[in-house]
């Protein structure tokens, strides 16, 4: 321990004193060098492939910055080449070839190569990996590898495959240090190939990241980015609005219109890969087509865009948003309680003799999720349905859904940052899928032949029809895509990417 | 001696039984981690891996038995949403909570200390009275809604306070043990411990007002109390001053019931730092503790309960030791 004079602590405990109240930086002060996040999740782990981190839509933003993805996906949901510059099927689809990307190193130093992606592939193939769609990976193996080209065998035949190597685990890591260091020596210093190196890291607090200057994809923008974990969203308003941060995302629509209008702040809303629906589980009285449709005709989804969100929302009537493949505008169940109350008729059905059941609801976890549902029981008890709302946690929500055991009715919502039918209306409404609610056997016949299907038109236009079927059907209530709010410095200029993964390469200074 | 044994067998007791009440509750309640992390395409044997690798498939009991060994040798198992050790973990966000919990004890003392003794000069006359009706306020007040109060105010309308972490990321480099505070002051790095300071200062308040207030309740009543004692007549008539009475004679007997509750009370001011923490996103065990349930992470949760209730027992402790040693009836029995 030092030892101190009677000056030296006297101008130690002024100096205190002064960093102690000297100001946190100005409200609008410049972005320089440094880019900082008040992010809205915590990152727990640095594996993007195992754990329930790897399948949060939100955390890609960070796994993005330090990994490299096999294919790299556009702020539009488009592709683009990633860690692999090609790809494709062989004619029989019993085949893949994958060419890998030359001269790129990882963040220490050493070569980048075929034999990465093929570890990295056959890794999280394993069931006992700890990766929660190890079946994707499962389905191609026995790789050879010829100079930058590696081809595989076809286990079982996935049209989604190589969309999946931009989705949720679709990471490269990088074999030799991992293999040397192990999982838990990975989590304490972890490298990638990607833009940004992880320079330090406090959980719960803080990522700082500083710039990969040999970048494959160019040096980025900002020499450091720092995600602050900021989940309260009181907090980051705050953090945005005293300037202490330098963006900030899914902040209260109100704060939102309120800040944007604010002189040196900016904002920007994007509509995003992740939609509100209501799950509707095949039990009684959900079991009527009427009693299912009425409840649909019933809600006015507009209205509540337009009075409970300040207008940000898209409606919908598939589980497919507009920027999706299988996305088809003709497709429409429309808000009509005259209609909603003919249907309830038909089945026995008024406002003075209500059908009853409940719905199931989170509370805080999407933007006005419970008072979504409280306007659509209101909407309902004009038509006839008399509907008591339950809430439960999210994580209530996943094991009730896996074990088939939902409310009749059961709002959640359901992200799909590739935009593909099967990873949408597929595995929410297929009976085998553990995250379906509806199980019926006429459905699971019109989705069974599209898993396998090799024309990728044919393909498509399969899924626009399974879609079209369950809206006559009345199998599920879409109800809006989210739209997303990101504040930001007016000195900046902020890409809004439609998967909801606010990445800072995505950022920019404002020329 | 005796004493020592019975407590520290109680103490033991206690935490097994937290154990146990832990372990089944966090199994009987909704919330199966594996539901929360298999992708909608798995089959019922990707689930059943997955239930496997995380040590989830075995029975009730043989996965209590297994958690035990391994917690008794001080090995917790390995975090679900973190792929690292509990135990270490939890001793890299202890020093976090802990240096939060004594400022936020130390301010506690000091503003309820204070404001008692100026409140038992003050007694009989109108500002008693104030001070009696702001203190029923910041009673009234959790600390949660401190927390959100001194947000707007020192983050927002005057922004010169830091509103998140522990300290800029900028200056967090070189520490060689997670007590930031305590380390940077002993090495003489003030400006780091001033931004660790600045950072502290909200989440502090927002922790001591309502100790504050109920140390200002209970010392003022206790104060006024000795006050009207014999030992205190007979000082007043040999001259000492109000505020001499008050500090010398009044005080030392008022303070033996205010230090057992305010003993008490740190352990609510504890479990208060859960909330506060994650407003200020400072990363201590309480807003480890919020994420390790969204996740379902059994393993970190019961770490977690177990640290929680190791501290309580060790503060309870503490205090009744204090307390024993300050009262010379109840050291010697």
């Amino acid at each position: 321990m030092p030892d101190f004079t009677r000056r030296q602590a006297l101008a130690a405990g002024s100096g205190l004193i002064a960093s102690l109240l000297a100001p946190v930086r100005g409200a609008r002060a410049a972005v320089g060098e440094t880019l900082t996040i008040a992010f809205n999740v915590n990152l727990p782990s640095f594996d993007p492939t195992v754990g329930p981190s790897s399948v949060n839509p939100t955390i890609q933003a960070i796994y993005r910055s330090v990994f490299d993805q096999y294919i790299g996906q556009k702020p539009d949901l488009s592709f683009q080449p990633g860690l692999l510059t090609g790809w494709g099927w062989n004619d029989d689809k019993t085949k893949v070839w994958m060419d890998v990307r030359s001269g790129v190193t990882w963040h220490d130093g050493s070569a980048f190569t075929p034999e990465d992606v093929v570890w990295s592939i056959s890794r999280i193939g394993k069931p006992d990996s700890g990766n929660p769609v190890s079946f994707i990976w499962a389905g191609i193996n026995n790789f050879q590898v010829q100079g930058n080209r590696i081809t595989a065998d076809v286990v079982q035949y996935d049209p989604v495959l190589f969309k999946w190597m931009a989705f949720l685990t679709g990471y490269v890591l990088p074999k030799a240090y991992y293999e040397k260091v192990g999982p838990q020596g990975f989590e304490k210093q972890p490298i990638g190939t990607g833009p940004y190196k992880v320079d330090a890291y406090e959980g719960n607090a803080y990522l700082r990241l500083k710039a990969n200057p040999t970048y494959w994809g160019g040096k980025p923008a900002f020499e450091t980015v720092v995600f602050k974990f900021v989940p309260d969203a009181t907090s980051r308003v705050a953090e945005i609005e005293s300037g202490s941060s330098d963006v900030t995302l899914e902040v209260p629509y109100e704060e939102y219109d309120r800040l944007k209008a604010k002189p040196g702040l900016k904002g920007v809303t994007t509509p995003i890969s992740d939609i509100g629906m209501i799950f509707i589980t095949n039990v009684a009285p959900m079991l009527d087509k009427n009693v299912r449709l009425a409840a649909h005709h019933a809600i006015d989804k507009q209205g509540i865009i337009k009075r409970l969100l300040r207008g940000y929302g898209v409606a919908i009537d598939t589980l497919e948003a507009p920027q999706y493949d299988a996305f088809d505008k003709t497709i429409k169940v429309p808000y009509d309680p005259a209609l909603a109350t003919k249907l309830l008729a038909a089945s026995g059905f008024s406002k003075e003799k209500p059908v009853k059941f409940t719905i199931q609801t989170t509370r805080g976890f999407k933007p006005k999720d419970y008072e979504m549902i409280q306007a659509i029981v209101g909407m309902w008890r004009n038509v006839g349905i008399d509907a008591e709302i339950e809430i439960y946690e999210i994580a209530k929500h996943f094991e009730l859904r896996m074990s088939h055991k939902l409310a009749p009715a059961a709002f959640y919502n359901w992200g799909n940052a590739i935009g593909d039918p099967t990873t949408s209306t597929g595995f929410a409404m297929f009976s085998k899928s553990p995250h379906s609610a509806w199980h019926s056997d006429d459905l699971d016949a019109k989705i069974g032949p599209l898993w396998g299907e090799k024309d990728e038109k044919k393909r498509i236009q399969g899924w626009k029809d399974v879609d079209r079927y369950i809206a006559e059907q009345g199998y599920v209530i879409p109800l809006l895509q989210f739209t997303q709010p990101i504040l930001f410095k007016a000195d900046l200029k902020v890409t809004p990417n439609v998967s909801g993964a606010l990445q800072p390469t995505l950022v920019t200074k404002a020329s | 001696m005796t004493v020592v044994v019975n407590r520290a067998a109680m103490a033991v007791l206690t935490l097994a039984g937290v154990a146990i009440v832990v372990f089944v509750l966090l199994r009987v309640v909704p919330g199966d981690p594996v539901a929360m992390m298999i992708s909608p395409g798995a089959s019922p044997a990707d689930i059943a891996a997955l239930r496997a690798h995380y040590g989830l498939d075995a029975p009730l009991l043989l996965q209590f038995w297994i958690w035990l060994k391994g917690a008794v040798h001080g090995d917790f198992g390995i975090s679900i949403s973190l792929h690292l050790d509990v135990m270490e973990v939890l001793l890299n966000r202890l020093p976090a909570t802990m240096e939060l919990a004594v400022l936020a004890l130390a301010l506690a003392i000091v503003l309820g200390l204070t404001v008692a003794v100026i409140g038992t000069l003050l007694r009989g006359r109108a500002a008693e009275a104030v001070i009696d009706g702001l203190n029923g306020i910041f009673l009234a007040i959790p600390d949660f809604i401190w927390a959100l109060a001194l947000v707007l105010i020192f983050a927002v309308a005057l922004p010169v306070l830091p509103l998140t972490g522990r300290i800029d990321p900028a200056l967090a480099v070189g520490f060689a043990t997670h007590f930031y505070l305590a380390e940077s002051l002993l090495t003489g790095r003030f400006t780091v411990a001033a931004n660790i300071l600045s950072h502290m200062a909200m989440p502090t308040l927002a922790l001591s007002l309502p100790l504050a207030a109920v140390i200002v309740r209970l010392l003022k009543a206790a104060l006024k109390e000795a006050m009207l004692q014999d030992y205190v007549l007979l000082a007043r008539i040999k001259g000492f001053s109000d505020l001499r009475l008050v500090l010398q004679e009044a005080l030392r007997n008022a303070v033996g019931p205010t230090l057992a509750l305010t003993g008490v009370q740190f352990t609510f001011l504890i479990g208060g730092t859960v909330i506060v923490e994650r407003i200020f996103a400072y990363p201590g065990i309480g807003n480890l503790a919020i994420d390790a349930v969204i996740n379902r992470d059994f393993p970190l949760i019961q770490g977690l309960v177990m640290m929680f209730g190791l501290i309580f027992i060790l503060i309870n402790l503490a205090v009744d030791m204090i307390v024993a040693a300050l009262n010379p009836r109840l050291r010697h029995g």
